[in-house]
């Protein structure tokens, strides 16, 4: 077992904990880099493509975990933003606008609507707050379908592909590299705030509103960030998810995505940046592998349309009855049990004898 | 009268949300789905197995009262005291998996319930008034009427009363609170059996019938989320809305109207027409 010491402030706030962690996350980052170029010498292209969705879906993910996560207000309409992002984008480039314009203009927009949310959202607390997110996604959604002049209605609007300062990401790798360059960023950004007195207010109205209020986080102000927050990243990831997709139409971005999304977060383990990315390995990597067991199901099931929802319900109640702490939480426990071996003690993480914690007076 | 009916379906459905946050404070977003659920073992029992319609509809909410309180003994129970949205998520992911089932048992396919009221109308000073409205209407009056009762004036319903205002005192008065909480989901998938029969003589059976959910949320919500009077006024006020949106505005704003509705009230009121708001004191 290795012992961490802390001998410096300057260690609480840096990027990476030791030398060890900065050697495994480089690492990682070269195998990411080099992973298409394997898949193109083993023939499976095809590949590219999906992990590409990881990436875009890694990105909703760090958005959604900074709200829900962090800050302990839950979304259940963040396909509205994703969806307002992706609109925004495809709509500038257009009109003519290049795509470095266009995704800060679709940023900049998504933002906007998520302080427009986030300010009736301050009053709300718990349910309430999910269920006025809700609403406002359906409206949103309707408002795809209807305002025809922007964006198209039912009869869809094609996507050109991503062309940044005369470069053309027609090609997935080439996009693939893109998307990579956006999670990292995103990434880079949520873990520097998250390290900031900003993301350190967040937790603390997570933890507990009246003790934050009490130490002096002006509530109304970090809640709001985190909204903008939150729903920029979304933005940012619609704008990458515009092109992949390549054809944009309302019924993309309904109560199911948003709540797909959640389901990213609770799985991949709610409160860490890694269970954002284990979540979107996820939920990117499920329907494929559900395609491919389709082929070895009996026929009267494989053909239900309704399969994949019903999987993704089904693995939704196991994760939060059997794992509440995710993938991210499944993991610490298998590395606990390496480091600590033999002395693994399963108590570690038990879960604490609660009783019913009343949300109705607050 | 068309806006009554909506309205009291919506009612009915917010009725079940009321019921079980009052008592167990979750939030049960599979609500739709149990409507759903119901008014397909209503279809199974009267057109497959040719029961009479009565029959199928005690039939209907007895099995569906049995569902939901094995629901709440197996499931639910286990997630008391975890944070309140994972709560939500797992009704939410429950509610998806009932529709798998509903999927893969009925298929896609569109039902219609044969009832003693389809297709009669009664002419009433000019007025044409179809029996399917009035069926709705006063199957609601009766079972809150029925409620009513038995929350008021049996012992088993004070006692439901007591362990929804307070868990731990009801307990040490001898209530047997868990059981009491699965008696509570029986009631409310049954009160959304009843309800999903009700409805299916209007808008036809399918497995996509449980979306109605998400509007009985407006509802519950326009009453105060926690009123039993609230939900059925919030529901008949929601139904209303919605008919003379669509018949006034712009085509788009009758679905959505629920929800701009649930948004101002929100914004405006958030404890509802009917709710108090409390505050935690430290």
């Amino acid at each position: 077992m290795r012992f961490f010491f802390k001998t410096d402030y300057v260690q609480d706030i840096r990027l990476f904990r030791d030398k060890v962690d900065t050697f495994w996350y480089a690492l990682l980052g070269l195998a990411v880099i080099a992973l298409p170029l394997v898949l193109i010498a083993l023939e499976e292209d095809y590949f590219i493509g999906e992990i590409t969705w990881v990436f875009i879906y890694g990105i909703c993910g760090l958005s959604l975990m900074v709200l829900v996560g962090f800050t302990g207000l839950v979304s259940l309409g963040h396909a509205a933003f994703l969806g307002i992002g992706a609109y925004a984008h495809a709509y500038f480039i257009q009109h003519g606008v290049p795509f470095s314009g266009a995704i800060v203009l679709a940023i900049i927009i998504t933002t906007l609507a998520g302080i427009l949310v986030g300010l009736p959202a301050l009053r709300m607390t718990g349910i309430y707050l999910a269920i006025a997110t809700l609403a406002f996604a359906i409206i949103i959604q309707e408002v795809f379908s209807r305002w025809e002049s922007v964006t198209h209605g039912f009869a869809g609007m094609p996507v050109e592909k991503a062309t940044v300062l005369g470069f053309s990401f027609e090609d997935d790798t080439a996009f693939y590299y893109l998307c990579l360059f956006f999670l990292v960023l995103a990434l880079w950004l949520t873990k520097n705030l998250l390290r900031s007195p900003t993301g350190r207010a967040w937790i603390a109205i997570r933890d507990s509103e009246i003790a934050a209020q009490s130490m002096g986080v002006n509530l109304a102000l970090y809640k709001t960030m985190a909204f903008a927050y939150s729903a920029g990243l979304m933005g940012m990831a619609g704008a990458l998810f515009a092109h992949k997709i390549a054809y944009l139409a309302p019924d993309i971005f309904t109560v199911i995505l948003s709540i797909q999304l959640l389901l990213l977060v609770i799985v991949g383990g709610l409160g860490s940046l890694h269970g954002a990315i284990f979540g979107a390995i996820f939920v990117a990597l499920l329907p494929p592998t559900i395609a491919i067991l389709r082929d070895y199901l009996p026929e009267a099931i494989s053909r239900q349309p309704g399969l994949e929802a019903g999987i993704f319900g089904l693995i939704l109640v196991l994760v939060i009855l059997f794992e509440p702490l995710g993938i991210y939480g499944r993991w610490m426990k298998i590395k606990l049990y390496f480091s600590m071996f033999p002395m693994y003690k399963r108590a570690t993480f038990k879960r604490q004898k609660s009783y019913m914690k009343s949300e109705r007076l607050r | 009268m068309n806006g009554l009916a909506v309205g009291c379906i919506y009612g009915l459905v917010a009725l079940g949300f009321v019921l079980i946050y009052k008592a167990t404070e979750l939030v049960n977003f599979a609500q739709g789905d149990l409507l759903m659920l119901g008014a397909f073992i209503a279809y199974m029992a009267v057109v497959l197995w040719g029961l009479d319609y009565w029959v199928g509809l005690v039939i209907a909410v007895l099995v569906m009262a049995v569902f939901g309180a094995l629901l709440d003994a197996v499931i639910l129970r286990r997630v008391i005291g975890q944070p309140q949205f994972a709560v939500v998520m797992l009704t939410i992911g429950l509610g998806a998996m009932f529709r798998t089932f509903a999927s893969v048992t009925w298929g896609s396919e569109i039902y219609t319930l044969p009832t003693p009221f389809s297709a009669k109308v009664t002419t009433l000073g000019g007025v044409t008034i179809s029996h399917e409205y009035v069926s709705i209407i006063v199957g609601t009056m009766i079972l809150c009427a029925v409620l009513y009762t038995f929350f008021t004036h049996t012992r088993l319903g004070v006692a439901m009363q007591a362990a929804s205002q307070n868990q731990l005192a009801a307990y040490y008065m001898g209530i047997p609170v868990k059981l009491i909480f699965s008696l509570i989901w029986a009631i409310s998938a049954g009160v959304a059996a009843v309800a999903g029969i009700l409805l299916a003589p209007v808008s036809l059976i399918d497995i996509n019938i449980g979306f109605i959910g998400l509007k009985a949320f407006a509802a519950a919500v326009l009453g105060g989320f926690g009123s039993i009077p609230g939900a059925l006024t919030g529901g008949i006020i929601i139904g209303l809305i919605e008919l003379y949106s669509g018949a006034w505005l712009p085509e788009g704003f009758k679905d959505v109207s629920a929800y701009v509705v649930l948004l101002l009230m929100l914004a405006v009121r958030p404890q509802g027409l009917f709710g108090a708001l409390g505050r935690k004191k430290v």
